[in-house]
């Protein structure tokens, strides 16, 4: 089967998501769709699955124009998609899950039973039909998915970032079924903006960048071709830094456990030290204790036991504003919930944390000349690009947000940084961004404690590198640590030889 | 066809997530019961009373009469007291070994306890179990019916607080529509239009505006209680005729109703209850059995997951919250047209706030939320019977009890339950 996208425009308010884009699929091929965060791509592929409809253009199967008015059509047309947020009921089995919406066409229960069997034989999933989705592993939830999509007997699938969540081991296995269901004739549109995965897989790339199609480009060309076709700018594509210069800062976490509302332990027995003036990244799959464990930190997870002291000072025990006195900022990891107030301005933004005494608020009320003066300031400095200082930072693109969330928390004097998926749906700009300011903290002389699921980005940042695995760390490892060990790391592997630890001696006897 | 990877690296479906697991101990339970055990000690053993207490077991059709139980009250307090201080014993014990416990122990609990209490309250007096337990049944009927709305509309995935509405407008109108028609079963089918009236505003604001579900249905509750007090007194008051129905006969069911016990308390009832035996299961079986369970339960779980595989969100979630009202239409029937014979003010009087209650308490499953609202029943009978034989127990006291109890489960004391993750919550698309 063959897909064409003739001229699709999407347009939401002022915003064009999606201008005149052209793309073709043929069936055994996989096309990758390369852009950066919010170029377009996900938008592009909810018009394609009839989730939205576009305000301009055509989609054709073999020639014919289709008209999707939603997702059941577009999946009776023979499309499927594996999304980037899985859209599976985590309380219902696979069985149910794959039955949902097509109860007679699989004829009831045991049908669904029986064609996920028969899906599972023929790609070796392994999976029970009778297992519950939130009891599997986010790597097994989309080969669930994928038996979804296969199950209506989908001849163009469509993949919408997929290896966000996967452990480098999934990505190398979800690559290979790929190219399986490739060599079976099946039609892929992969969507990603991670050069590796488009290197290793693609047949075509097409790249867009703000919502248009800015050309087609070759497996061949190298990462920094690709990079900057997506951007449209030459791209440094490596961490600027020079080696780590250590203080005698310190942060020592030890036996650090936390425990969820039903008594499991999220965070299990940590140990670490963090000298200042380097970054340690915090690596693995998402959902393995990191949100917790810096959510520790600052004090916000009430079952928590064990030390953090910084610089001596214990802060396990004591409260946020307490934790915020003793100089840590603290980057959370979903700015819109946790980091911003989205109908506050920009400006208000800024002072949520400094709402108590001089400077910024005098006899009990805000003196908004200062509130004022500090965010102009501020707004030149982290260079956020807003039409003015009374914006709401709701409207801001998440770059911006984050740079607002930046420059509140780098605004006073720190002692500890942590930064908690710091670059997470960021454009290639603003990813840059954060990361010299990372580099300027550590290199200021404090600890840096970085969250971060992307291998590429803990590489680039870190001068030891953290991996926790259901919530333990595996191990402390250098930077220059191979891809391969981090990867078998990330599964829950110790290190080889669990290599004593380069920066700091003390390390090896903690815990 | 190559399958490229090594067995080996296949995560297998029985990799579980299974975190390790902390010792956590739960001191709630054995605490509450320490805390009623003491009480019992208090009322059975220092506020001991003297004399025999009469516990009637028979009615009169029943195959074979069992004799009344004749009880101590004084040494019958002594036993009760010690057997829970036992039961509390053991809960301590469990806990601090974290064990766990099954559903026995707090039954049992409460069977004694309430043994215990029957015996000290009605030292010199006879209680008639049977009686005890007609009216439970009686008192329970309105609130399961309101509860299988409740489960019905919250799986969907809209919060029912205007259960109470449902209730009120389908008793006011079952009772007019009856009087004026002169047939009963009509009035019941009245009832039930009213109620999914109700329910479609509820549906309409709720699902295709988006208003917040808690505040509709509090105003649907107020609106309806001004509107039925309204006509009330400006037309029933005026027109008697208007207000009153026939009520639905009873029907015996040979063989059964002459169980000893539970026979009258079942099988003698209005055909409103023996539809409530099929309906409960039936929803049961439904939810959980059926492609109408499976997309219901699908759009209150994850309605954006149900969407991408062509399912209509809004407008299933609108069908069945119609539905939800119209299963708590009967109950509302079951007010004017079996239990009362009249249309009076708020009637209800805050059941369906009950029945939400059972609904929570049963974890939103039709026949724990059963269960739940039995047990607010039995609370409701036991102070009328109590009330009935003068117990020294003052009755704004008795009055008390099947709120505490809602309280109490509602506070979720009986263990965490886990709502429908997108109940309450609008389904918007772009």
């Amino acid at each position: 089967m063959t897909l064409e996208l003739k001229g699709i425009t999407k347009r939401f308010g002022a915003l064009t998501a999606n201008d005149h884009i052209d793309l073709e699929v043929n069936a055994g091929e996989i096309h990758c769709l390369l852009g950066e965060n919010g170029a377009g791509k996900s938008t592009l592929m909810n018009v394609l699955y009839g989730l939205y409809q576009a305000d301009e253009g055509q989609i054709l199967l073999d020639g014919e124009v289709q008209r999707f008015s939603g997702p059941g059509d577009a999946m009776r047309a023979g499309i499927g998609m594996v999304h980037q947020h899985f859209m599976l009921i985590p309380v219902f089995t696979v069985a149910e899950n794959v039955l949902l919406g097509h109860e007679k066409a699989l004829g009831g229960l045991a049908g669904a039973k029986q064609k996920v069997r028969e899906i599972s034989d023929r790609f070796g999933f392994h999976i029970d039909p009778d297992a519950k989705i939130e009891d599997l592993p986010v790597g097994v939830q989309q080969r669930v998915e994928i038996i979804k999509a296969l199950s209506q007997d989908a001849k163009v699938l469509v993949f919408d970032e997929p290896t966000a969540v996967l452990t480098p081991r999934e990505t190398d296995e979800l690559m290979a079924i790929m190219q399986q269901l490739r060599d079976e004739g099946t039609a892929i549109v992969f969507i990603t903006h991670k050069l590796r995965e488009v290197r290793a897989i693609a047949d075509r790339i097409t790249v867009i960048r703000l919502g248009k199609v800015v050309g087609e480009a070759s497996r061949e060309d190298s990462s920094n071709e690709l990079a900057s076709m997506m951007v449209g700018r030459a791209v440094e594509l490596t961490v600027q830094k020079s080696p780590p210069v250590l203080t005698d800062n310190v942060v020592e976490i030890r036996g650090l456990t936390v425990l969820d509302a039903i008594g499991q332990k999220v965070v299990n027995d940590v140990s670490f030290d963090v000298r200042g003036g380097e970054v340690l990244c915090i690596a693995g799959v998402q959902g393995n204790g990191q949100t917790e464990l810096t959510e520790a930190i600052i004090g916000m997870q009430p079952r928590a036991t064990g030390s953090i002291t910084l610089n001596g000072l214990e802060l396990q025990g004591k409260s946020v504003r307490e934790v915020l006195d003793s100089g840590v900022g603290f980057v959370p990891e979903d700015r819109t919930v946790d980091g911003l107030v989205g109908d506050f301005t920009i400006a208000e933004n800024l002072m949520l944390d400094r709402y108590r005494g001089e400077p910024f608020v005098k006899a009990g009320s805000i003196d908004r000349a200062v509130r004022d003066a500090f965010a102009t300031e501020k707004l030149g400095a982290f260079d956020i690009r807003a039409q003015g200082i009374d914006t709401r930072v709701g409207t801001l693109s998440g770059g911006n947000q984050q740079k607002v969330v930046l420059a509140r928390e780098l605004g006073r004097p720190l002692a500890l940084f942590v930064a908690s998926q710091p670059t997470r749906g960021l454009d290639v700009g603003s990813i840059e961004f954060v990361h010299s300011q990372v580099i300027a903290s550590r290199d200021a002389g404090i600890p840096v404690i970085v969250v971060s699921t992307e291998l590429d980005e803990v590489v680039g940042l870190a001068d030891r590198i953290a991996v926790m695995y259901r919530g333990g760390v595996v191990g402390v490892v250098p930077a220059d640590t191979s891809r391969d060990t981090l990867g078998l790391m990330m599964a829950g592997e110790p290190p080889a030889g669990a290599p004593a630890d380069p920066t700091d001696p003390s390390e090896g006897a903690a815990a | 066809m190559t399958t490229q990877q090594p067995a080996e690296v296949q995560p297998s479906a029985d990799e579980r997530i299974d975190l390790e697991r902390a010792v956590v101990k739960h001191w709630k339970a054995p605490i509450s019961y320490a805390v009623l055990t003491v009480v019992s000690f208090i009322l059975m053993v220092l506020l001991a009373r003297d004399g025999l207490a009469r516990l009637r077991l028979a009615s009169g059709g029943d195959f074979f009469q069992i004799p009344d139980a004749l009880l101590p009250v004084r040494a019958t307090g002594i036993v009760v007291v010690v057997v829970l201080a036992l039961l509390t014993a053991f809960s301590f014990w469990a806990a601090a070994t974290v064990r766990k416990v099954g559903a026995w122990l707090p039954v049992v609990f409460g069977i004694v306890f309430v043994v215990g209490f029957l015996v000290w309250a009605g030292a010199g007096a006879m209680i008639p179990i049977p009686g005890l337990l007609f009216a439970t049944v009686g008192l329970s009927v309105p609130l399961i019916f309101g509860a299988m709305g409740g489960v019905i509309s919250e799986r969907a995935g809209v919060v029912n607080i205007a259960i109470e509405a449902q209730l009120l407008g389908g008793a006011f109108t079952g009772a007019v529509v009856a009087s004026a028609t002169g047939s009963t079963i009509v009035g019941v089918v009245a009832a039930m239009v009213a109620a999914v009236l109700v329910s479609m505003v509820l549906a309409v604001f709720a699902i295709r505006y988006f208003v917040e579900q808690i505040i509709v249905g509090v105003v649907l509750n107020v609106l309806i209680a001004g509107l039925t007090n309204f006509f009330y007194s400006s037309v029933l008051t005026d027109n008697p005729a208007l207000n009153s129905p026939d009520r639905l006969p009873r029907i015996n069911i040979p063989v059964l109703e002459n169980i000893p016990l539970i026979g009258p308390a079942l099988f003698n009832q209005t055909v409103i209850v023996y539809a409530m035996y099929i309906i409960v299961p039936l929803i049961a079986w439904g939810l959980f059995k059926t492609t109408w369970g499976l997309r219901l339960r699908a759009i209150g779980e994850h309605p954006l997951a149900a969407d991408t595989v062509g399912i209509n969100v809004p407008r299933l979630r609108f069908w069945n919250v119609s539905l939800a009202g119209a299963v708590a239409g009967l109950g509302g029937a079951y007010f004017t047209l079996d239990s009362n014979g009249a249309f009076t003010r708020e009637m209800t009087a805050g059941l369906g706030y009950i029945a939400l209650a059972a609904v929570i308490f049963g974890q939103w499953h039709p026949i724990k939320a059963t269960g739940a609202a039995l047990l607010f029943g039995f609370a409701s009978a036991l102070q009328q019977t109590l009330g009935a034989i003068g117990s020294p127990v003052p009755s704004e006291f008795m009055l008390m009890l099947p709120y505490v109890i809602t309280i109490l489960a509602v506070a979720g004391f009986i263990g965490q339950s886990r709502p429908p993750a997108a109940s309450g919550k609008p389904y918007r698309k772009q």
